[in-house]
Parts: structure tokens; C-alpha cells; sequence
């Protein structure tokens, strides 16, 4: 027993001012096993990361490692004691090389002066191909896919002997190719020895990778056991304390007149043209890297064109910027919410109602504040935002609760076309189908949305048409009742003379 | 007890700005018996009231998460260019509204350069700080001009009921612009622009004419000290004004607003700059050499903004 590394957390509580975060939680993990935790968002799987890795301290409760009871009072120590979190933001330092960044902050170890990079080279590369990953040593990270610069965090943390491995939904940006990649590493970890805790929204990978799992829900573990022992929907249920009797809720298309059509640039031979109609949803499939986001953000102006055509209500428009798409009545729901999608320090209501300030306006600029709060409290209950109200800041909620705020943006403005890139990325299955029955709803009430995602069954169930692009290019216009995944991924992938 | 400790934090952390104001003028009171005197607390007053008017334009651009460090240049050109004009055509007002207008240009200028050209702030208008400097030397040949007499210097000198002139400036100044940041869009787009600009700007906000208005604003108030200043020395001087960006951002700073952007309020300028000028002030009465003033408000400036984060994790 002493020889396996073993961590275990016992009746661990903590509290916020106004959530219990976590209620008497024990979890255990241990050498040679993946320990998959699952749970809402808002469940208390962050709050449990924060004290495994010091940034938080429980409440009461104890943390046994190896057998000994520890403190972790900060992160410093978290390292000190094995424990490793792979973040789902990396934190590696993008414009250094990967030895670098493998070493950063213990550059002592090749002594004092100048640091010996040819040697930190050759370490590097020694330590990297320890973990199967032939990568140069010598490459910024910047230059790395999000793969990459996840492998070379998984090597950073194991050349610090690492023995517990936490990692914070390290498929959320993969493509199923790199995930692939990763969970060979993954299992090759676990039979070194190594003790993973694998925290992931998607239910479907617990089973491949999976030893045991926990789920969490208010804070409380609600189940733990083998994953041999439960089917997916138990879990979707226990997380959800309610059962969903299916992933999608059915939809019902209401197609109407045709009101965005985006032409391919002259010269484009192998791109079709992209038609949208009120009431109808129309998803994007493609691979992560196919240029569905960029193709998003040249439409409504954000990134300079590369001479597409836009026509709205079929008028042609030219759109320079994301305000005269506004006009046009466009928006978009970004991919990455924090950086592109919310002013996180500022409150619920503000973000709201940052796209309508126009509107509230009198003659001399002034904010009708009720106009503001009225409009904003009616998103807030319609789309069912999580918050004590809308003048807390936004980053004090979950990522899901932060999505819904995001949506509520252009629902407020009423817009007619609204473009969701990645809308229920990284966000719990509750709200997913919050997200899903909304679109449904939205599309019903006659505006033309485009779905970007990289969820294949999401895509196909929610959507009406599909558009698969490849390198740039639409290069398939599919009906999402007639076709199949593998069909789907045959066009991402770029295989158009299908015999 | 453990309740109200927390909270007593709390406040301490939403008005640290107040308190340390507080415990100074308790401090200074039992230090000098000149302090608490009225003739005293209008001087500071009227001091600060510059420092505090150039705040508040700095408060909405470090708002943005930008800077300005043209504001010191700013004051000795407008100064230079208002009495120039005074001098030619012995229309005082006339001066003044020049002055005004040449702050809001030169202003405007900087917001192209950052929002149109998309060069950093720092960079913009510390090229901003040597061409309007450089500008005064050349409207003057270097030196100054002297005026004793006229209308103009009422916005100096001048006494409303007992209140100085520029206080009496500096307080509407306060107050609108106040209420400008906290009611009005231009105000919330200003708190989105430096929060998260992207996320602005994909909301359909005109980042670039928001941090243009921005720098248009801190130049006009800018030259609106300008002319507070040259009425109170009765002279447009080149070389008047140097390190007043400093101070300007050190009030900005030690109210409370954060350098990177997002977050502040006009108000707490007001506070910082009280702080400052009671500081001086208080070193003055205490007879401190101005060498050492400067070496002491340093630390103090740091000391304050430690303190004011300590209290801001406490919470």
C-alpha cells in the first residue's frame, strides 16, 4: 500500500458567503487508476481542484497523502506533495521554448549563470520521449497545437515527480484525433503508476478511460464506483437529479425566408455558398483548425474580409465591423466566452445590456435605468441565469451561467441572425439542454441561427442543414436527417470523391 | 466579533481612499495648529482643485486601460497659446476658449494616434508629452508671458460666496463627469472598452471612438487646468506643468482605480488628489525641504497602494 501512491480527501466542506461549495466530500484516488469526476457546473468540482491545489483551504475535513494527513496551504506546496493540475487554460509561457517551459522555475538545477541550453535541450527531449511525445525541444509553445502545449504540461509535471495527476477537462479543445493522442498517454500514465483524477464534461469518455467515478452534485458526492457498474444515463441522472430521457430534445423545423447567404470569395472554386432562413438552424462541422471560427468572425466583421459576399434579407451589405453587423441585426455568441465574450469584472447586468445601450439612451446619453434592469432581469429569468443578481460580476459565476449571460447579449438587441460558435463547450449537461431547448425555442420564433460546433451528435441533432467545411472551404451542404457522422467526418477530413 | 472584522475590512477596502484622507487630517491637525484653519484648508483646496481636474480626464482613460502622459506638456501649451492670444486681441475670453479648444485638439490628436493608428497609449503620449512641450517653447521662444491684469484671472483668483474660483470648477467637473462615467453609455462602453475590448468590440461597441472621447476629454480638462493655472500665476510660462501627469495618475492611482483598466470612479480621484495635496501641504507646514518632499511622497504613494491591495485580498 505505501508503495502506490494514494491520495484521498476525507469529509472535506467548505463554504462561500451564501454556497455550501462543498458538503462532506470524500474522494479517493490512487496509483495505476484513472478517477473520473463528473458533476454540473456549480457542482463543487473546481472548488475541490482549488484545495488539492492549495489555492483554496477546506473549511473542515482532512487531506491524506500516502497515508500521512497534510496541509496544503498553497500551491508551492501542492507541487512539493506530487500533486500536478493540468488546467483547462494552459499556463505556459507562450513566446519561450518548450525546455524552457519545462523547467521554468527550476532552472537551479542546472546551477547558477547562464543556463546550459544545449544540455536543458537534450534533458528536455530525454524527458518528453519518456511520455511518447516527439516534440523539439527548442520550439516556442506558441507555435504548438493545443495538443502539444498539453503534453508538454502533462512532461512539466511528471519531470517535477508528479504522482497525482489532475486534469481539468483536457479534451475541451481537442479534436478527436489529439484526443486520441491523449488518452493513450493518459492509460500509459496509469500504468507507469501515476494516479489521475479526470474531470470531464463529456460523458462519453468516462468509459474509455475510466477506472472509478465520482459525481458531484450541490456539492455532495451522489456516487462513486467502478465505471464497469453504471451506464450513462444513471450518470446523467445523478448529476442532474433528474432524468433526461434523451440527449437532444426533438426539434421541430420552421423554416422560413432565405435571410443571410454568405458567397465563397471570386476564385474559390471548391466553396459553396452558406444560405441561412428565419427559423431554421444551420450547423458548421469540421475539424478544429478548418476555419469555421475565422469564416465567423470575417461575417460579422470582427477580422478583416478576404472578399466574401454577404447579402441579408438578399440586399448585398458590406460589414466592416461587428457594430455594423449589429445593425444588420447579427451577432455571435463567441467561442471563447472569457477573453471575447464577457467583461468578467464587470456585473450581469452591464454585460447584458451592453449590446442595447443605444436603444436605452435618452437625448443626452443618459441610461434609462430601468428600461436597463427591466430588460436584463427578463433574460436573466427566461434563460434561467444562476445568480444572487444581476449586480454581481460575472466572474463570480459558472461557466455555463457566464454562456447564458453571452446568449442574452443578442437576445436583448432581438436579432434575427445569431451566430453560436461552440455555445455548450466546457459547460455542464443541465445546461446544455438548457441551451439546446433555447435554440430550439429561438428558431421556432423565427430567427436564423448558425450552430458552430464540434460535438458531431450536438451538431446533427440540433441543427436542420450542415455545412462541412475543410481547409477554408464549404465543401459540403448535407441534410442533417439524411446524413451520418461518419459521412460528416468523411468531408471534414477531405475525402470529397466518396466511391 | 469574526462578522464585523470582515466587514469592517470590507469598507475599509470600497473607502480605503476616504480613510486614509480621514487619518491624514486627523494626523496633520494634531501636527500643525495652522492646518485646520480656513485660510490653510483654501489653499490645499485650490491646489488640488488642478491635480484633481486633470484626475478626472486621466480616470477615464486609465479606465480604458490606457495612460496619458501629455497632460503636464498640455497645461503649459494650452496656458501658452490662451495668452498669446489674450495678448494679441485683449479679449480675455476669447483666450480661454482657445485654450480649451487647443486641449481638446491636441487631445484628439493623441486619440487618433492610439485609437486609429493603434499605437500603445504610452508610447502615443509620451511622443504627446515632448511635442506639446516642445510647441510651448516655440508659441514663446522659451519665455514667458506676464499679464497682471485682466478678467481672465477671475477663474484663478477669483471667490464665488467665499469659495475659490477653481473649486468651485473642480466640483462640477467632479460631479458631471461622475455622473457621465456612472449613467451614461459612453460611460459603461468606457468600463467594457478597458474590462475586456475584445469582448466590447464583438458586442458591437466602437472601441476606437470610445477611447478617442476618452483622450479628447482628458485633453480638454487638460487645458481647462491650463487656464486655472495661468490665471492663478497671472503668466503663461513653456516650462509650467512638468511632472503634473505624475501627479495626476498618482491621484487616479491611489483612489483606487486599477491601472488596468476596467474598474475606478471619478470621485476617488477626487479623494487621491486631496491625498496628495494634504500631503504636500502637511510636509510644507512641517517645514520638510521640497528635495525630501518628493523622495517621501514616493513612498507614500506605494505604501498607499500596498495597503489599498492587502485590504482588497482581506475581503
Amino acid at each position: 500500500m505505501n508503495s502506490s501512491p494514494h491520495l484521498a480527501l476525507n469529509h472535506i466542506s467548505k463554504a462561500f458567503p451564501g454556497v455550501q461549495a462543498l458538503n462532506d466530500v470524500s474522494f479517493d484516488v490512487q496509483g495505476g487508476e484513472v478517477h473520473a469526476l463528473i458533476g454540473e457546473n456549480g457542482a463543487g468540482k473546481s472548488t475541490l481542484l482549488k484545495i488539492l491545489s492549495g489555492a483554496h483551504q477546506a473549511d473542515s475535513g482532512t487531506i491524506v497523502i500516502n497515508g500521512e494527513e497534510t496541509l496544503i496551504e498553497d500551491p508551492r506546496a501542492a507541487r512539493q506533495k506530487g500533486i500536478a493540475i493540468i488546467y483547462q487554460e494552459l499556463t505556459l509561457v507562450p513566446w519561450l521554448s518548450t525546455a524552457h517551459n519545462l523547467y521554468l522555475g527550476r532552472e537551479r538545477q542546472f546551477g547558477r549563470g547562464l543556463l546550459p541550453i544545449q544540455h536543458m535541450n537534450a534533458m528536455a527531449r530525454e524527458e518528453l520521449e519518456k511520455i511518447g511525445i516527439h516534440l523539439d525541444p527548442t520550439v516556442p509553445v506558441a507555435e504548438l497545437g493545443v495538443a502539444e502545449q498539453q503534453m508538454v504540461e502533462i512532461a512539466r509535471a511528471l519531470c517535477e515527480n508528479a504522482q497525482f495527476l489532475l486534469m481539468d477537462e483536457p479534451t475541451a479543445s481537442l479534436t478527436d484525433r489529439e484526443i486520441e493522442i491523449l488518452f493513450e498517454r493518459i492509460l500509459a500514465l496509469r500504468k507507469a503508476g501515476v494516479a489521475i483524477v479526470y474531470i470531464s464534461h463529456r460523458l462519453e469518455e468516462i468509459p474509455r478511460i475510466a477506472d472509478r467515478v465520482t459525481v458531484l452534485r450541490d456539492g455532495a458526492v451522489v456516487h462513486t464506483g467502478p465505471v464497469s457498474e453504471v451506464t450513462m444515463s444513471d450518470l446523467i441522472s445523478k448529476m442532474v437529479g433528474r432524468p433526461i430521457s434523451s440527449h437532444f430534445p426533438p426539434r421541430t423545423p420552421a423554416k422560413g425566408r432565405e435571410i443571410l447567404k454568405v458567397e465563397p470569395p471570386a476564385g474559390s472554386f471548391r466553396s459553396r455558398p452558406v444560405t441561412v432562413h428565419t427559423g431554421e438552424v444551420v450547423g458548421l462541422a469540421g475539424l478544429v483548425g478548418s476555419g469555421r471560427t475565422e469564416w465567423a468572425w470575417r461575417v460579422i466583421g470582427a477580422a478583416p474580409s478576404t472578399g466574401e459576399h454577404v447579402f441579408v434579407d438578399g440586399k448585398p451589405v458590406h460589414i466592416t465591423s461587428p457594430s455594423k453587423a449589429r445593425e444588420l441585426g447579427i451577432g455571435m455568441v463567441p467561442e471563447n466566452r472569457k477573453d471575447h465574450g464577457l467583461v468578467l469584472m464587470r456585473t450581469v447586468r452591464e454585460n447584458v445590456s451592453m449590446t442595447i445601450l443605444d436603444r436605452l439612451v435618452n437625448w443626452c446619453g443618459f441610461i434609462n435605468l430601468n428600461g436597463q434592469s427591466q430588460s436584463c432581469s427578463y433574460y436573466v429569468d427566461r434563460l434561467g441565469i444562476r445568480c444572487s443578481s444581476d449586480s454581481v460580476e460575472c466572474n463570480t459565476l459558472s461557466g455555463g451561467n457566464q454562456q447564458k449571460v453571452v446568449l442574452a447579449k443578442w437576445l436583448v438587441r432581438d436579432c434575427p441572425i445569431i451566430i453560436m460558435d461552440e455555445p455548450t463547450r466546457g459547460i455542464d449537461v443541465g445546461t446544455k439542454f438548457d441551451m439546446y431547448n433555447l435554440i430550439n425555442e429561438l428558431s421556432q420564433g423565427g430567427k436564423a441561427i448558425i450552430l458552430i460546433s464540434s460535438d458531431l451528435p450536438e451538431l446533427m441533432s440540433m441543427s436542420d442543414r450542415i455545412y462541412v467545411m475543410h481547409n477554408g472551404d464549404f465543401v459540403a451542404e448535407l441534410d442533417s436527417r439524411k446524413t451520418s457522422q461518419e459521412e460528416v467526418m468523411h468531408f471534414a477530413f477531405g475525402y470529397f470523391n466518396r466511391t | 466579533m469574526n462578522l464585523s472584522y470582515s466587514s469592517l475590512t470590507r469598507l475599509l477596502s470600497r473607502y480605503g481612499s476616504i480613510v486614509m484622507l480621514a487619518v491624514l487630517i486627523v494626523l496633520m491637525s494634531f501636527t500643525s495648529k495652522e492646518f485646520l484653519t480656513v485660510h490653510n484648508l483654501t489653499n490645499v483646496v485650490r491646489q488640488v482643485s488642478i491635480f484633481a481636474i486633470i484626475g478626472t480626464g486621466m480616470t477615464f482613460v486609465i479606465i480604458t486601460a490606457g495612460i496619458d502622459l501629455s497632460v503636464g506638456s498640455l497645461l503649459a501649451l494650452t496656458s501658452c497659446v490662451a495668452m498669446t492670444v489674450i495678448d494679441e486681441t485683449g479679449i480675455d475670453y476669447l483666450g480661454v476658449l482657445v485654450g480649451l479648444v487647443i486641449g481638446a485638439l491636441a487631445g484628439a490628436a493623441n486619440g487618433v494616434v492610439i485609437a486609429r493608428f493603434k499605437v500603445p497609449p504610452f508610447i502615443a503620449t509620451l511622443a504627446g508629452l515632448t511635442v506639446y512641450r516642445g510647441s510651448s517653447l516655440v508659441i514663446t521662444n522659451g519665455l514667458p508671458i506676464i499679464k497682471l491684469e485682466g478678467s481672465f484671472r477671475f477663474i484663478g483668483s477669483g471667490m464665488i460666496g467665499g469659495i475659490p474660483v477653481p473649486v468651485i470648477i473642480m466640483i462640477i467637473v467632479v460631479v458631471v463627469m461622475q455622473i457621465v462615467l456612472s449613467r451614461t453609455a459612453f460611460g459603461a462602453y468606457v468600463y467594457a472598452v478597458g474590462g475586456n475590448e475584445e469582448a466590447a468590440r464583438l458586442s458591437g461597441i466602437k472601441v476606437g471612438w470610445i477611447k478617442f472621447w476618452s483622450y479628447v476629454l482628458c485633453g480638454f480638462l487638460a487645458g481647462m487646468s491650463g487656464m486655472i493655472l495661468m490665471a492663478r500665476l497671472s503668466s503663461a510660462q513653456p516650462a509650467v506643468g512638468e511632472g503634473f501627469e505624475l501627479d495626476a495618475i498618482a491621484a487616479v492611482v491611489l483612489g483606487g482605480t486599477s491601472l488596468m483598466g476596467g474598474r475606478g470612479a471619478v470621485w476617488s480621484t477626487l479623494i487621491g488628489a486631496l491625498v496628495i495635496g494634504i500631503l504636500n501641504n502637511g510636509m510644507n507646514l512641517m517645514g520638510v525641504h521640497t528635495h525630501y518632499q518628493l523622495v517621501a511622497k514616493g513612498f507614500l504613494i506605494v505604501l498607499a497602494v500596498l495597503l489599498d491591495d492587502y485590504l482588497k485580498k482581506r475581503r
